[in-house]
């Protein structure tokens, strides 16, 4: 099989500033897998080209062996960085129009977890507030059967009791085929969830390693050592 | 949420030391059968290939075996129970030896605290 994502010398320059730099990289099916890296060192952009919203501008990516287009929207489930939705919907509105969208979605999950979290299926969008609408976005994308979920920043807004529910979710809910990138840079929080880490330095890689063997052989978390390498 | 983990080391391993306390105290009393991979998972807040991957290390010591069928269960062999208790046990006084010594005290002296609090510990 062929592996779930697959980076070739890629790399995306917007002018002269290169914000993705000749990446080689292979992700493995059923994995949950930290993008970590400093403000502006790519996280964000590589994703972006995951999902076909932006084009590289050398080398490729490919999406279990495709190009990513609406072929492969249909295997993964992405969280971007910003809202999309539409403020004047409300919540349940919005579940009915995922579904429509989304073979793989399950609504009634959906409203489940919502609940979960407090959130109200009768309100609008507009009124909830900035961590509310985050948590509204995640339910929406993880309880879809996706193969690949590649969620951005998906804990930087929200309380740490919601997140905890949102890790917990990440755990219980993921397939033993799919894999889970999550970018972020509050690496405390989720260092134990995850197997890999890739660290982005300056729109390269600058390490990979499994979690457990950056703590077997540095002696330190996974935050340590982010300490350490992007010491500013 | 889930378990404690020290930072330093890793979670594979602090996983074990956590089920393994959790047999020894009868939490999971000898041949009792496991939670799944998932729930332990769930329960400790970690990732399952990371639980998987701390099970497999508890089950080649011989603490928890698999049965293919019906999942895992701690072993029914009292004699492993007995030799980890042990084996825990002496890791811990060494442990606390080392203090000791780092204190100076000898081993007449740490003997002697030793037994004052057991008494009043009633041990």
């Amino acid at each position: 099989m062929k592996p779930i994502l697959e980076c070739k010398g890629l790399g995306k320059s917007f002018g002269q500033k290169k914000a993705i730099n000749n990446i080689n990289l292979e992700l493995e099916r059923g994995k949950i897998i930290g993008l970590l890296g400093p403000n502006g060192s790519g996280k964000t952009t590589l994703l972006k080209l995951a999902n076909n919203l932006l084009t590289p501008t050398a080398g490729e990516i490919r999406i279990a062996g495709f190009n990513p287009g609406p072929d492969t929207k249909q295997i993964v489930s992405y969280l971007p960085e910003k809202t999309y939705l539409n403020e004047w919907m409300r919540v349940k509105e919005i579940v009915e129009f995922f579904a429509d969208f989304y073979r793989d979605f399950d609504p009634d999950k959906a409203l489940t977890m919502l609940s979960q979290l407090g959130v109200d299926a009768k309100d609008r969008l507009k009124t909830l507030s900035k961590g509310t609408k985050e948590k509204v976005q995640l339910c929406l994308v993880m309880t879809r059967e996706a193969k690949l979920y590649l969620l951005d920043e998906p804990i930087g807004g929200v309380d740490p009791a919601a997140r905890d529910y949102i890790l917990e979710t990440i755990i219980s809910n993921y397939h033993e085929d799919a894999t889970v990138v999550i970018s972020t840079h509050l690496i405390a929080d989720i260092e134990q969830v995850l197997d890999y880490v890739i660290f982005l330095k300056d729109g390269q890689i600058a390490l990979t390693s499994a979690v457990d063997k950056i703590r077997e052989q540095e002696g330190k978390s996974v935050d340590s050592l982010f300490r350490e390498v992007f010491k500013c | 949420m889930g378990w404690d983990f020290e930072t330093d080391r890793p979670i594979y391993i602090q996983i074990m030391e956590k089920i393994q306390l959790l047999i020894l105290a009868g939490v999971y009393p000898v041949g009792a059968k496991l939670p799944s991979v998932r729930d332990l998972a769930q329960q400790a807040a970690v990732n399952p290939n990371t639980m998987q991957r701390a099970l497999a290390q508890l089950e080649e010591e011989g603490l928890v075996i698999t049965q293919r069928t019906s999942g895992r269960f701690v072993t029914e062999n009292e004699e492993k129970i007995i030799q980890a208790r042990r084996r825990l046990a002496r890791d811990q006084v060494t442990q606390l030896l080392v203090k000791m010594r780092e204190l100076g005290l000898g081993k007449e002296q740490i003997l002697e605290i030793i037994n004052e609090i057991a008494e009043e510990m009633k041990i």
